[in-house]
């Protein structure tokens, strides 16, 4: 292999993971933690959404199809079967996985691009949170709730840095796994469909594989997105696994990061959830009572200026501006 | 020559609801040979190429290469086998340089990446893209749009290269440019066929021309012979203009 830690793109991963694991040794507030970690969670789903969207140019609105499948699966296998989580966990990004291959084969066999595959995807995700909200199986509108029983081996902590430095490994597994993709045979057709899917299968790229391929990763990563999700929150309904929150979250993140960059979804999932935090604080402060829904005015904000001048997203900008940033590209 | 041919087409037809684009087409091209298919305005000339190059199916007729049908097979499969085309209208991957858009085609026939970019870059090299590696497809001019995709098709390492009007659109002095490049493919062993409008190139580059006249093949053989048959003045020029030009002729000897 050609290029040292740094040219080949890993090195800033282990830094910046290294610097996050770190953290909960400056923050021990509670309530610091439990934003981090949702932070995580958010930045792998967005993770998933990045590789298909970002990477292979097919636009999802509906990854929240993943994110409840993980979630649901870890939690009715608990509920339900009886299984172990640290059990249920490789089969609910699994069933995200198998999700994500059966819709792919859907739409993409249909030929559905652009904003039809978004609009399907989004379709699929409706249909699922309308499925579990109404399916005794799924606990109907009542939800599951995961019952409580704090050990390790039952994948809920008593310290709440044990779960943060967990989602921190999924996180660093996608980043590398990213990292690794955007530099294989298999990130370069796959951003060679996104380009120009015609001029793909000219030179021999199975157009329809690779797609098929990117929706199954995807569908697992953001999988064990929801599957986190549930164990952190140890609840979960049909509008907080198959909600459209999580749908734009998981692609507001790359986009406003920068989209199809390793770094994107991370960036984002940190600003995006942190000036939500930060003005929802603020109005709380100054109006002495919670604004509900004021953090998805901040989102809305953030999306246009991002739009408008950023189209690379926060970290393309930096790119741009500071000269230093360029340093390793020779 | 009692070897089959690198590429036989035999029949082809392909119709759009009632438009029959290609009627009953054959073409046979020789292994090491440049083909010129060429045909005036609306002939069928690109829609027998797509065919070939596997973007369309044809509603009878079949293509085989190599000895081996290939008729049923996606365009991908017929790349891997070492069919490469180059598309009338540049297709680059805008987003991405040149060194990347040609080791697309380089992956093919070597999986990793450092082996691929190396090959993108010979590659580059050969045709002339050398000072443009880092340069984004999209900024290229056409001349290097037009080479850009014949360096993408030929980093799939191909035996039979079809291109597809790549000097449509080029000054002269670009095209003057532009058909040593052709023939060195050529010389390094790929069997060409060329679709193409510029019949100065067309003289000077082919050993065998077809002609391709409101979807039938109406003319083959070498570029001398096939200009001045009759059948293929009058598909560019109309009826009876043949005729009308002996007549001319005759009278300006008389």
């Amino acid at each position: 292999m050609k290029g040292g830690l740094f040219t080949s793109g890993y090195g800033p991963i282990l830094i910046v993971v290294a610097i996050l694991a770190v953290l909960p040794f400056g923050f021990s507030a509670n309530t610091t933690l439990n934003f981090l970690g949702f932070v995580l969670i958010v930045t792998l789903a967005a993770q998933g959404w990045n590789l298909l969207a970002g990477y292979g140019g097919q636009f999802s609105f509906g990854h929240a199809a993943f994110f409840g499948m993980g979630a649901y699966g870890i939690a009715l296998a608990q509920v339900r079967f009886g299984l172990n989580p640290w059990l249920a966990l490789p089969l609910a990004i699994a069933l995200g996985a198998l999700t994500g291959t059966i819709l792919g084969y859907l739409s993409f066999r249909a030929r559905l691009r652009g904003s039809y595959f978004a609009l399907v995807t989004l379709a699929f995700a409706e249909v699922f949170r309308i499925l579990a909200n109404a399916s005794t199986f799924t606990g109907g509108a009542a939800g599951v709730l995961i019952p409580l029983r704090i050990e390790a081996a039952n994948f809920q902590f008593a310290d709440k840095r044990s779960f943060y430095w967990l989602a921190l490994a999924f996180v660093a597994f996608a980043l590398l796994l990213t990292q690794a993709i955007a530099r294989s045979r298999f990130g370069a057709y796959l951003v060679a469909v996104r380009e120009n899917e015609d001029a793909a299968r000219a030179l021999g790229v199975d157009a329809l594989a690779v797609k098929l391929k990117a929706i199954t990763l995807s569908g697992g990563i953001t999988a064990a997105a929801g599957s986190l999700y549930a164990q952190k929150f140890l609840y979960i309904d049909a509008n907080l696994a198959f909600g459209p929150w999580i749908s734009v979250e998981a692609l507001l993140a790359p986009i406003i990061g920068g989209i199809g960059t390793v770094f994107g979804p991370l960036a984002g999932a940190v600003l995006l959830l942190g000036l939500g935090e930060i003005t929802k604080t603020f109005f709380t402060w100054l109006l002495g009572g919670a604004v509900p829904g004021i953090d998805l005015v901040v989102f809305g904000v953030l999306l246009i200026l991002c739009v408008a001048f950023a189209p690379r997203g926060v970290l393309g900008l930096l790119w741009r501006i500071l000269p230093a940033f360029r340093g390793g590209r020779a | 020559m009692s070897t089959a041919p690198l590429l036989r087409c035999t029949g082809i037809t392909k119709r759009f609801g009632g438009l029959v684009a290609v009627d009953d087409a054959s073409l046979d091209v020789e292994a090491g040979s440049i083909t010129g298919l060429i045909g005036p305005n609306g002939a069928g000339k690109t829609t027998f190429f797509t065919v070939i190059a596997g973007f369309a199916e044809p509603t009878a007729g079949s293509v085989s290469f190599k000895g081996r049908d290939i008729t049923a097979l996606p365009a991908h499969r017929r790349a891997e086998l070492g069919v490469a085309r180059t598309f009338q209208i540049v297709q680059p991957f805008a987003g991405l340089t040149v060194r990347e858009n040609i080791a697309v085609g380089a992956y093919l026939r070597h999986p990793g990446r450092d082996a691929a970019l190396d090959r993108a870059e010979d590659i580059a090299r050969r045709l002339g893209l050398g000072p443009m590696l880092d340069q984004s497809a999209g900024d290229l001019t056409v001349a290097g749009r037009k080479r850009l995709e014949m360096a993408r098709a030929l980093a799939t390492e191909p035996s039979l290269l079809l291109l597809d009007e790549v000097l449509a659109g080029l000054n002269p002095s670009e095209i003057r440019d532009m058909i040593p490049v052709v023939r060195a493919i050529r010389d390094s062993g790929v069997t060409i066929l060329i679709v193409e409008h510029v019949m100065q190139a067309v003289m000077q580059l082919c050993d065998t021309v077809a002609v391709l006249a409101q979807g039938r093949m109406i003319a083959k053989g070498r570029p001398a012979e096939v200009a001045s048959d009759p059948k293929v003045i009058e598909a560019y020029l109309g009826h009876g203009a043949a005729k009308r030009m002996q007549a001319q002729q005759g009278d300006s000897h008389a």
